[in-house]
């Protein structure tokens, strides 16, 4: 039979266990950001969202206030010159999609200055969908994810006077130039009076992947091909029109691709590329039906631009790991919001 | 004390069967930590963890076949009758975790709609209709299963390390290879 264990055999084991759990615990607390170099969690982007836009349960954290959309993407087959994915052959692929302003209060009121966002999802729920969320901007207002971050502290709510500190802003402005920069940029593109005849970027690159291999980077827009119904009245002033013009009839925009070129910046969304840049129009986009946020519809949806098909892969772009990241942080909790 | 005779050991397949799940869950689990806490890498990340969880299921898969048809060797005499209990039923609970946590991963991902990409390229089928109630209901019993996981593994790890240090009945010698015959 084995021997009686003395003392001496007992620390033994003691030790071999406690520095074994020591380490495992350690690891665990390190991958949790609770120990060692602190870094930017998703869980401190949700934060700083809720400070800057309140609470707000069963919504998205960022782009609360939206409308569900529906149509298709007919493409001409130009795109495919370019990358290989299926969505660039010639043909019509189905899209859901999601209209949607910046900011996480859902019953925000609806500025002309405040971001306008969609959301589009090609070939959902296909093994090759292309999911992308893009903005009216010409040039994306952060070049990093601490930009980004920076940011909404600033926008934070002060206790007690229920709004942003203003010098706050100014501050960050001041010591963030790429921000500046790019705000001087979005200032020369006033926003157009509705949705409808809005121009939406995807903003951060990516590389288009041809057959025969070539990776060429890419930035993707859509051009609107209607004029927008003046905006109403009231705090849906610029979501009651777009609503009306759908159930009127179908919207449109083109999808043109941008053509970089190697010396094209793809790893910094609020330097845009030259305006000589050759173009490809891919084709048309048709919006023809509207919906209210509701289960199974876009609602559920989680817009993340690392969502993409063969023949499209990320850049280099920090923005769309973080971007992938907060996303995925707030689709777990408002499903989780509403199902409860 | 040198006298302690060594134990049986596992066929060769069960060991190299057993330290490669070990090797991928560990790093599974790790990067699973790392990924829902960090933005800088995250999409690289769950890339990476993804394939760790189809390459744990094609493991699982085998060894569960593999344990079917072949039984262990007998315990040292320092396992006790109560003891074995326990190992029977942590061992039975490793091996309905370690298959059940990539098909929950897996069906996660089908009930936000997917797609289901691993290896880079590779589109897996859908197993789940999309619905984020289910997806939400799979998400939080993934992270339930994980830590469960790193409690069992922990608890499997600190009893061999008990009865080879404390007990000096040379357990880990049933699972290693050469480098344990040196007493």
């Amino acid at each position: 039979m084995a021997h009686t264990p003395g003392r001496r055999d007992l620390l033994r084991g003691a030790a071999a266990v406690g520095a074994f759990l020591a380490v495992d615990v350690a690891g665990l607390l390190a991958a949790f950001n609770w120990i060692g170099p602190s870094r930017l969690t998703p869980q401190a982007f949700l934060d700083a969202f809720n400070n800057a836009f309140g609470r707000h349960p069963g919504f998205r954290t960022n782009h609360a206030k939206g409308v569900p959309v529906a149509g298709w993407f007919d493409s001409n087959g130009n795109g495919a010159e370019l990358s290989t994915a299926a969505v660039f052959a010639p043909g019509r692929t189905p899209v859901l999609g999601r209209f949607s302003a910046a900011g996480g209060n859902p019953q925000t009121a609806d500025a002309p200055a405040t971001g306008r966002g969609l959301g589009l999802t090609f070939g959902f729920p296909g093994g090759e969908q292309w999911r992308t969320a893009m903005l009216n901007l010409p040039v994306f207002p952060d070049d990093s994810p601490q930009s980004m971050y920076d940011r909404l502290v600033a926008t934070a709510v002060v206790p007690g006077t229920g709004r942003p500190d203003p010098a706050a802003m100014t501050r960050f402005y001041a010591s963030h130039p790429p921000a500046a920069r790019a705000m001087t940029i979005i200032k020369q593109h006033p926003a157009t009076p509705g949705f409808a005849d809005s121009i939406f970027s995807g903003l951060n690159a990516f590389y288009f992947v041809s057959r025969s291999g070539v990776r060429t980077p890419v930035r993707w827009k859509l051009i609107p091909l209607q004029q927008a119904l003046p905006p109403s009245s009231g705090p849906d002033a610029l979501f009651d029109p777009l609503v009306r013009q759908l159930r009127a009839g179908p919207l449109r925009w083109r999808l043109v691709l941008t053509v970089g070129t190697r010396d094209d910046p793809t790893n910094d969304a609020t330097l845009p590329w030259p305006a000589d840049r050759r173009t490809v129009d891919a084709g048309l986009l048709t919006l023809n039906s509207v919906d209210t946020e509701a289960t199974g519809n876009a609602r559920d949806i989680n817009f993340d631009p690392l969502v993409l098909p063969i023949g499209i892969e990320p850049s280099d772009d920090p923005l769309l790991s973080a971007r992938s990241a907060v996303y995925a942080a707030s689709y777990r909790r408002r499903t989780g919001e509403n199902t409860l | 004390m040198t006298d302690t005779p060594e134990p049986k050991k596992f066929t060769p397949l069960s060991r190299v069967l057993h330290w490669l799940t070990a090797a991928l869950v560990f790093a599974a689990l790790l990067i699973g930590f790392v990924m829902v806490n960090t933005i800088s890498g995250h999409g690289a990340l769950v890339m990476v963890h993804k394939s760790l969880g189809a390459l744990i299921l094609l493991l699982m898969v085998v060894r569960v076949v593999n344990r079917l048809t072949h039984h262990p060797p007998a315990w040292p005499p320092t396992i006790g009758a109560l003891e074995g209990k326990v190992v029977v039923l942590s061992e039975n609970l490793l091996y309905t975790l370690l298959l059940l946590q990539p098909l929950v991963g897996w069906a996660m991902l089908s009930a936000a709609g997917g797609p289901v990409v691993v290896f880079g390229a590779l589109r897996l089928p859908r197993i789940a209709p999309f619905d984020a109630q289910v997806f939400w209901i799979l998400r939080q019993t993934h992270s339930v299963i994980a830590y469960t996981l790193m409690v069992v593994i922990a608890a499997h790890i600190s009893a061999v390390l008990w009865h080879t240090f404390a007990l000096r009945d040379r357990l880990i010698e049933r699972m290693t290879f050469a480098m344990g015959r040196k007493r």
